[in-house]
C-alpha cells in the first residue's frame, strides 16, 4: 500500500515524473507533489467539484482519481489558464462579473467552464446551467457564476476555431 | 467623483483567479500532519485510550495543564459549561476530539488514528430538546440542572390584558431543524514553531484572529506576544470560523512541545459532525390580534438546542438571547412576554451562523403574519402594514432603538414589482391545470454594525465590538491601512479601500489593506454580525480624515496657503478656487525627508489611528418568492425571487448584491433542503455532502434586487450592515410561498426545512383529514 510507483504525466504543458503511493489521489499529487495548490479540496468525496481539473480535455474530479490513473495523461489546472499577465477569458469574466467571493470553489468552476466551452462555445444557457450544477459554491448564490461563464463564452466565440487567442 | 458607490472589480480577485490564493492547507507543505481521533458515541465514560507503539498520540493526560474552553456571561441566569481541549473522563457528543495523532503525512496520521484503541462505556444520550427536558433526563453537564444553561425572559407591557381583549389569538409552535454553515473550505490550522525566536505562528482559517490568539494564550498560559495568528485567504466562514476551538489549542501545544510545524486540515466528515451547527430551535408563539390585524401582544417560549458545549467568546447563549431580544423584528408591538432557554444536549455545539437566530425568528414571525391574515380574513400585506414600524427613531418594547429605515417602503416596492393581482390570476388558472403556484413575503429589520454599547448589554466576559484602524502613507504616497477586522471572502479590502480613497483623496489602487495578521494589525474582533463595513469602515473614515488633515498641513506650507483652503482629491492637494496644486506623492516625500519643516505633524508623521465603536444601525428588507410545487413529488421550484433591501449607503453595490445573492441561497437552503439529522443514539446521519444537501445552481433562481438607501445618523459613514440579511429574509418568504401554493389543501407549515418528504406527508395528512 505504501510502496511508491513512478508515474509521468503532463501538467499545464510540462512533463512531470513523480513517485506516489498507489492510494494517493490525483488531487493530492497535484497539490503536494507538484506544488499546484490552486486545485482545492472541498469534500474529497466527489460532490463539491472544487478539485475539478481537465484530464485530456475533460473535466474530472481529481479527488476521485488515483494519481496512477493519470499515467500518460495531459492535465490542466487553474495555474495553466493565464498566459503571463494576461488572464484567460474565463478568469477575466469572473473578475468582471463578481463571479467569486471567497475564491475557494473558483478554480473548480473555472476548469469546469473551460472544459465545457472549449468543446462548445455555442452551448445554450439551459445546458450550461445543467453543467454548472455539477459544482458547489457557498458564497455567490451562482447567479454571477452563470453571468461570468456566459460572458466568457461570448468572448471565446470570437476566437479562431484553432483555439486560443 | 466619489469612489463610494462605484461598482469596482475587487482587488482580491486576480490572485484567487490564478490559483495563487493561499488558504491554510496551501501553506502546510512540509508540516507534520495532525489527525484527531473522535468519539464514535454521543455520551459515555472513557475507560482507556491506547496508542499503537511508537506513534505520537496526544491525549487529555498530556494536556493536564491546559485550561478548558469556558466562555462566560456575567449574569446569574447563565451556567458556564467547560469544554476540555481533548475529552478527559467522558465524551459528550459524536465527533468530540479524544486524541490527536501527529505523523509525517496526512495518510500516515489517518493510518495511526485508526489504530488508536478507545474504550468507552456508553451511556444514554439526550439528543433532542424533548429528551433533554424530560423529567429525570441524564445531565450532559452536572452543573446544568435540567440541561438548561440559560433560562431567561422578558415581560414588557400588559400582555395578559392584550390577550384577554384580542379579537383572535393565533398560536403555533415553529420548529427549525439543525443546520451547518458548511464553508467550502473546512476548518484548518497550521502551527509553526520558530526555533530562533521561540514564537509560534498559527495560520488558521478563521474570522477572528485576535480573539483566537487571546484564547490560545489563556488556555496554554503563554505570553500572548509569543503567538502570532494569521488568517490567510479564508474559504468562507459564515460564523462557523469565529470561535476559538480545541483544535487550535492542540496545534499550538504540539508545535511548542515537538518544536516543529503541525498542520490540521479538517475533512468534510469532521466538518459536518464536529464543526459548530446552528438554528436548532423551537418557538411556541402566540400572537394577540385585533380585528383589523393590529398585533396587540406577543408571547413566546423559545428553546434552543445548543449542543454539548459553549462557544467562545459569544457563548452558547447567543441564539436564545438574540431570539429573545429581536423576535418582534420590524413590528411595533406594545406588549411582549418571552421565556428563552438554551438547552444542552449530546450533540455538536452550536455557534453563530449567518443571521444567528434571526432566520428562525423572522420565519416564525412571518408565518404569524400570514397565519393571522388567513384567520382574520385579511390581506397578508395589510396585516404587515398595520404593524410595521413607520416612524423613526422607534424604541421597541424591549428597549431596542430602531434608527431610520424603510420597512413599509421596502414591502410596498416588492409588492409593486411582483404585480400581485396578475399573479393571483395566473395562480388560479394554473390550479385549474393541476399546477400549484404560491407567493410569499418576508419582512425583517436586522440590527447590524454594533459595538460595545450594545454587546455589553449581553454581559459577555469578553465584550466584543470596537474596531481599530491604523493608516499610514509611505514616502512614495502609497497608503497602508491595517485593520483589526478580518475578512473571510466578502471583498472587505476593496470595500474599505473605496471608503478610504474618498477620505484621503487618493485612488483606491494606491491603498493596501492589511488584515488577518496579529503581528501587523491593531487588536480587533473580526468579521461577524454584519459589522465589518460599518464598524471597520467607520474607523477607516475617522483615520482617513486625520491623515487627510495631516496632508493638508504639509500642503499648506508647500502651497503657502491656509490648510482650511486646501482640498485633497484625485491624488493632489489643491488650493480651492485656484490652480495651485501639488501631487500627494510630493507631499509624502516632503513629510518624511523634510520633516523639520513640518513641526505640527512631528508626533504622528503621515499616520493616524482611529477606533469606532457604535451602538448599531438597523438594515431592513422585504423578500418575496414565487414557488411552484409538484404535489406528486413534493418538489418545490423557485420561479422568482425579489429582494428590496435597505442597507443605507452602498460602498460597492456589486459586492453588496453578492452578499445578498449568497445569503439568499443559504436562506433558500434553510427553508427547503439543509438539515443535520441525528438518530436517537446521537449519530449523525448527514456526514457527507451527498446527505447534507447544499443547493446547486439548479435549485437557486436568479434574484432581482432593488436598493433603497435610507440615510441614517447611527453610522458615521451612513452604511448599514448587509452580510447576513439575505439568509434572514429568504426562509420566511419561501415558507409563506409554500403555504400559499398548498392553500387548496389547507396545509400549514410551521417548520424548516420543509423537504419534499415533509410536503408529501403534510399533503397525506390533509387528505386524510378531508376524507
Amino acid at each position: 500500500m505504501t510502496d511508491k510507483t513512478e508515474i509521468t504525466f503532463t501538467v499545464n504543458g510540462a512533463s512531470r515524473t513523480v513517485m506516489v503511493e498507489p492510494r494517493r489521489t490525483l488531487a493530492d499529487t497535484l497539490r503536494e507533489d507538484c506544488g499546484l495548490t490552486g486545485t482545492h479540496l472541498g469534500c474529497e468525496h466527489g460532490v463539491c467539484g472544487a478539485c475539478t481539473i481537465l484530464l485530456d480535455g475533460q473535466p474530472v474530479r481529481s479527488c476521485l482519481m488515483f494519481a496512477v490513473q493519470a499515467e500518460g495523461a495531459q492535465l490542466r489546472t487553474v495555474e495553466g489558464l493565464a498566459e503571463g499577465d494576461k488572464l484567460h477569458p474565463i478568469q477575466q469574466a469572473f473578475w468582471d462579473n463578481h463571479g467569486l467571493q471567497c475564491g475557494y470553489c473558483t478554480p473548480g468552476f473555472l476548469m469546469l467552464a473551460v472544459g465545457v466551452l472549449e468543446q462548445n462555445t455555442d452551448i445554450d444557457e439551459t445546458e450550461l446551467r445543467e453543467v454548472l450544477s455539477s459544482n458547489l459554491c457557498r458564497c455567490t448564490g451562482y447567479q454571477n457564476i452563470v453571468k461570468s461563464v456566459l460572458a466568457a463564452a461570448a468572448e471565446m466565440r470570437q476566437w479562431p476555431r484553432s483555439g486560443g487567442p | 467623483m466619489s469612489w463610494v458607490g462605484r461598482r469596482l472589480p475587487r482587488y482580491e480577485d486576480p490572485v484567487l483567479l490564478r490559483g495563487d490564493g493561499r488558504y491554510v492547507a496551501d501553506l502546510a507543505r512540509g508540516a507534520r500532519a495532525m489527525r484527531f481521533v473522535r468519539s464514535p458515541v454521543a455520551s459515555g465514560r472513557i475507560l482507556s485510550v491506547k496508542a499503537p507503539p511508537g506513534a505520537i498520540v496526544i491525549t487529555a493526560a498530556d494536556l493536564a495543564a491546559v485550561k478548558p474552553i469556558c466562555p462566560r456571561l456575567l449574569r446569574p441566569d447563565f451556567v458556564p459549561i467547560a469544554q476540555p481541549v481533548l475529552a478527559r473522563d467522558r465524551v459528550r457528543h459524536v465527533g468530540e476530539a479524544i486524541a490527536a495523532v501527529i505523523a509525517d503525512s496526512a495518510a500516515a496520521a489517518e493510518d495511526i488514528a485508526e489504530q488508536v484503541e478507545i474504550e468507552i462505556a456508553p451511556e444514554t444520550p439526550v439528543v433532542s430538546l424533548d429528551q433533554a427536558l424530560a423529567p429525570g433526563a441524564p445531565l450532559v453537564h452536572g452543573d446544568a440542572a435540567n440541561n438548561t444553561v440559560i433560562d431567561t425572559g422578558l415581560d414588557a407591557g400588559d400582555v395578559d390584558t392584550a390577550f384577554a381583549s384580542a379579537h383572535r389569538v393565533v398560536e403555533f409552535t415553529f420548529t427549525s431543524r439543525r443546520q451547518s454553515a458548511m464553508p467550502l473550505e473546512a476548518r484548518a490550522a497550521l502551527a509553526v514553531f520558530d526555533t530562533s525566536s521561540g514564537r509560534i505562528t498559527l495560520s488558521v482559517s478563521a474570522q477572528s484572529p485576535h480573539l483566537i490568539r487571546t484564547g490560545i494564550a489563556d488556555a496554554l498560559a503563554m505570553p500572548e506576544n509569543e503567538l502570532r495568528v494569521i488568517a490567510p485567504d479564508v474559504g468562507g466562514g459564515f460564523g462557523q470560523k469565529v470561535p476559538l476551538i480545541p483544535e487550535h489549542i492542540v496545534a499550538v501545544w504540539a508545535a511548542r512541545r515537538y518544536r516543529c510545524a503541525v498542520a490540521w486540515i479538517e475533512d468534510r466528515l469532521e466538518n459536518l459532525t464536529a464543526a459548530f451547527h446552528a438554528r436548532d430551535q423551537r418557538i411556541a408563539l402566540r400572537g394577540a390580534f385585533a380585528a383589523d390585524g393590529k398585533l396587540l401582544a406577543l408571547d413566546a417560549d423559545i428553546q434552543c438546542n445548543i449542543g454539548a458545549y459553549s462557544n467562545s467568546p459569544v457563548t452558547c447563549a447567543v441564539e436564545p438571547l438574540m431570539a429573545m431580544s429581536e423576535l418582534p423584528g420590524p413590528y411595533a408591538v406594545g406588549a411582549y412576554r418571552v421565556r428563552s432557554r438554551g438547552i444542552t444536549t449530546n450533540t455538536c455545539p452550536m455557534a453563530p451562523y449567518r443571521g444567528v437566530s434571526r432566520p428562525v425568528i423572522t420565519s416564525a414571525m412571518e408565518r404569524l403574519m400570514d397565519t393571522a391574515a388567513s384567520r382574520l380574513g385579511l390581506d397578508p400585506l395589510a396585516v404587515r402594514r398595520r404593524n410595521l414600524i413607520s416612524s423613526f427613531p422607534y424604541a421597541s418594547v424591549t428597549g431596542i432603538v430602531h434608527d431610520a429605515g424603510s420597512y413599509r417602503e421596502a414591502m410596498d416596492t416588492a409588492a409593486e414589482t411582483l404585480d400581485i393581482a396578475a399573479f393571483r390570476k395566473r395562480q388560479q388558472s394554473a390550479r385549474a391545470e393541476g399546477r400549484y403556484l404560491g407567493l410569499g413575503f418576508s419582512v425583517f429589520a436586522e440590527r447590524t454594525g454594533y459595538g460595545t454599547p450594545t454587546f455589553s448589554l449581553r454581559k459577555m466576559e469578553v465584550t466584543v465590538g470596537f474596531e481599530r484602524v491604523e493608516v499610514a502613507m509611505d514616502p512614495s504616497g502609497f497608503v497602508e491601512a491595517r485593520i483589526g477586522a478580518s475578512p473571510h471572502g466578502q471583498g472587505l479590502k476593496t470595500t474599505l479601500a473605496q471608503l478610504l480613497a474618498d477620505e484621503i483623496g487618493v485612488a483606491p489602487d494606491r491603498i493596501r489593506i492589511v488584515s488577518g495578521d496579529t503581528d501587523r494589525t491593531p487588536y480587533g474582533f473580526g468579521t461577524f454580525a454584519s459589522r465589518s463595513a460599518v464598524v471597520a469602515g467607520g474607523a477607516c473614515k475617522l483615520a482617513g480624515i486625520q491623515l487627510r488633515d495631516r496632508l493638508k498641513e504639509v500642503a499648506a506650507q508647500e502651497l503657502e496657503a491656509a490648510a482650511s483652503d486646501i482640498d485633497i482629491a484625485d491624488g493632489r492637494a489643491l488650493v480651492r478656487g485656484t490652480d495651485l496644486a501639488v501631487p500627494v506623492p510630493e507631499l509624502a516625500r516632503a513629510a518624511y525627508h523634510q520633516s523639520h519643516r513640518f513641526p505640527t505633524i512631528v508626533d504622528t508623521g503621515l499616520s493616524a489611528v482611529a477606533t469606532y465603536d457604535p451602538a448599531g444601525t438597523f438594515s431592513n428588507a422585504c423578500h418575496a418568492a414565487i414557488v411552484e410545487i409538484d404535489t406528486a413529488t413534493g418538489k418545490v421550484s423557485l420561479e422568482r425571487f425579489v429582494i428590496v433591501e435597505d442597507a443605507g449607503i452602498l460602498i460597492n453595490p456589486t459586492i453588496v448584491e453578492g452578499q445578498i445573492h449568497g445569503g439568499v441561497a443559504q436562506g433558500i437552503a434553510n427553508a427547503l433542503y439543509e438539515q443535520i439529522v441525528y438518530d436517537d443514539s446521537g449519530n449523525i446521519l448527514t456526514g457527507s455532502l451527498a446527505d447534507y444537501l447544499v443547493p446547486t445552481l439548479s435549485e437557486i433562481p436568479d434574484l432581482e434586487i432593488h436598493h433603497l438607501e435610507t440615510v441614517t445618523d447611527a453610522s458615521i459613514t451612513g452604511v448599514k450592515g448587509v452580510g447576513e440579511g439575505g439568509a434572514i429574509g429568504a426562509p420566511g418568504a419561501v415558507l409563506n410561498a409554500v403555504v400559499d401554493a398548498l392553500s387548496p389543501f389547507g396545509v400549514e407549515v410551521f417548520e424548516m426545512p420543509i423537504t419534499p418528504q415533509r410536503i408529501l406527508q403534510l399533503l397525506r395528512e390533509s387528505r386524510s383529514r378531508t376524507t
